[in-house]
């Protein structure tokens, strides 16, 4: 069987789940062969738990330049990599790093790119959806080593304990005129919740909630209820809740396993960025809203007295055990 | 300073937007067709450093005849004049061909200092375009930049995306994407539509852009799409008028559906 490469994510000591991830899409399409791109010494770090998750081969691709310079060391590597392995195919998540990491590739490699598959069968057919859920297609590389970028949390992750041969790559030095310099950063603003794009539960208010004090009661129900916090597009453009939070077609895309929406209408640029959530709650005073029409539990009430009540529910149960 | 900014044209989020059946590509016809709005931002902020560092600003465009309409608007908010490559060989081009073809045209402007892009464009979002075209330029990339300064030489980004922020730093000549973050866009003055109409807009096609082209040129599609289904849209579920107990009704049916 041919292999197949994974770039892995990980923050230096750790490897994210999405590289578990894609190892489970890889082992469809053949042998799972993890490259870590970092500086020296983490692939011995990371080695072990790749293994664990099924990666036959540990590539790595260490110097100190990988953590300091943007995209180019892991297209770099990944380059190298497939010069060496001639795999059937290079999975890469579907993050904003990922997502241009693969697209340099596919472009170095003069080779077709699937971007946010969200399913992949054993010839490589892959399966994305597009225009915020409105479409399902099925779409094929016809053109050199097929590099595709997976959603993060599209694939179970799958224990397939082994052990992974070693391998070095020589990574070539950055050159500072071709590469951006990292020169600080940090993690995402979400403060003690979790990540929208990854939170199991989303929380979004919208204008209905009123004003920046209304959205404390988008943000106790999500915070009983383990979840991110999102605004729609038109409680962001009146100031209620900042940019980084907009769910829709220009913030964020959103797929949790359950969706509140708190006074949203339900325009569509809201919906084409949250309509693939597995089960949507909607609460809004407006019987007319779109968006009690797509809801599974619709409410038509106001939020300021029911989205409470469920917080207090939430954590009476909570307390109870 | 030469500044080029590639703009898009895309369907208007606010509508339906759908795929043609014969070909699986967008349908332009049945789309209303707007300048793609992170893509204003970045004309926005070439603008901005026009205004304060005195730089010439080229818009290039890919796109059908009717993406005239999106250059002519950045034109008409001040840049100073427009490359369009119209070629109907490029209908249903993918990420890398399009940022092939960007790449090419951005090569026939002399001594470029900063190429400008939207972060990601409403229609495809891959986010991939704007990195591949550093890539094939050879320019470092700071992309999905919330915050950008151009100084002496260097560029400064504040990146920002899902997994963090990071501060980027690069000389000239580089590449930067910006999010919708990064600034308010003005509207085109009635003068500034005016001048606009006086400005040189260069339509070129492939073989200007590939003048010894092998098919690597003018490849459109190293993929194809073997089926596109529209997903059926949600159908409506349980619905309630609140009496003062809904949130208690809620939660047992979340249970029920094991979501808590």
């Amino acid at each position: 069987m041919p292999d197949v490469l994974v770039l892995v994510d990980h923050d230096g000591e750790r490897v994210h789940k999405s590289t578990y991830e894609l190892l489970s899409a890889a082992r469809r399409l053949g042998n799972p062969a993890a490259v870590v791109v970092g500086t020296p010494g983490t692939a011995a770090r990371l080695a072990e738990s790749l293994a664990r998750y099924g990666a036959t081969t540990v590539h790595a691709a260490e110097s100190t330049d990988a953590a300091e310079f943007l995209a180019t060391p892991a297209v770099d590597a990944l380059q190298l990599a497939v010069r060496e392995a001639s795999p059937a195919a290079v999975l890469v998540s579907a993050t904003a790093d990922g997502n241009e990491v693969a697209g340099r590739l596919a472009a170095r490699l003069d080779a077709g790119l699937l971007i946010d598959a969200v399913d992949l069968d054993s010839s490589g057919v892959a399966t994305q959806i597009v225009f915020g859920g409105s479409y399902t297609v099925r779409s094929q590389v016809t053109q050199g080593v097929p590099v595709i970028t997976v959603r993060p949390g599209a694939f179970e992750t799958e224990e397939r304990p082994g052990q992974a041969v070693q391998r070095t790559l020589a990574l070539p030095t950055a050159d500072p005129a071709a590469s951006a310099r990292i020169t600080a950063r940090g993690a995402a603003l979400t403060g003690d919740r979790p990540g929208l794009t990854e939170a199991s539960v989303v929380v979004s208010g919208g204008r209905g909630v009123g004003g920046a004090v209304g959205f404390k009661v988008v943000e106790e129900l999500a915070d009983a209820l383990g979840g991110a916090v999102g605004a729609s597009r038109a409680a962001v453009d009146a100031g209620y809740y900042p940019h980084h939070f907009q769910v829709g077609q220009t913030g964020k895309s959103v797929s949790p396993q359950l969706y509140v929406a708190l006074g949203i209408s339900g325009a569509i640029q809201h919906l084409a960025g949250m309509q693939t959530s597995k089960t949507i709650v909607a609460v809004n005073k407006d019987p007319e809203a779109p968006i009690l029409g797509l809801a599974d539990y619709a409410v038509v009430g106001d939020l300021f007295a029911v989205a409470p009540q469920l917080t207090q529910e939430v954590a009476a149960r909570r307390a109870a055990g | 300073m030469n500044i080029v900014v590639l703009v898009k044209q895309v369907p208007d989020t606010g509508a339906e937007r759908t795929l043609s059946a014969g070909d699986h590509t967008l349908d332009r016809e049945g789309a209303d067709l707007v300048l793609d709005e992170i893509n204003e931002r970045a004309a926005e902020e070439a603008l901005r450093l026009k205004e304060s560092s005195d730089a010439e600003v080229t818009v290039v465009s890919m796109g059908p005849d009717s993406a005239l309409d999106a250059i002519r608007k950045v034109l008409a908010m001040g840049a100073d004049r427009a490359i369009h490559i119209c070629d109907d060989r490029l209908h249903g081009a993918d990420v890398v061909t399009t940022a092939k073809v960007l790449a090419a045209a951005v090569r026939t402007v002399e001594d470029v200092d900063l190429v400008l892009a939207g972060d990601a464009t409403t229609d495809g979002q891959a986010s991939a375009v704007p990195a591949i075209v550093a890539d094939l330029l050879g320019l470092p990339q700071l992309t999905h930049a919330r915050e950008l300064d151009v100084d002496g030489g260097r560029v400064r980004a504040e990146r920002e995306t899902d997994s963090g922020w990071a501060t980027l730093e690069a000389s000239l000549p580089a590449l930067a994407s910006v999010t919708e973050k990064i600034n308010e866009p003005r509207y085109p003055s009635f003068k500034g539509i005016m001048a606009a109409k006086k400005k040189s807009v260069e339509t070129v096609d492939l073989d200007d852009l590939f003048p010894d082209a092998d098919d690597a040129g003018v490849r459109v599609t190293r993929t194809r799409v073997m089926e596109a289904v529209p997903r059926p849209a949600r159908a409506a579920g349980i619905r309630v008028t609140d009496d003062g107990s809904a949130g208690r009704q809620l939660i047992e049916h979340l249970i029920a559906l094991k979501l808590l």
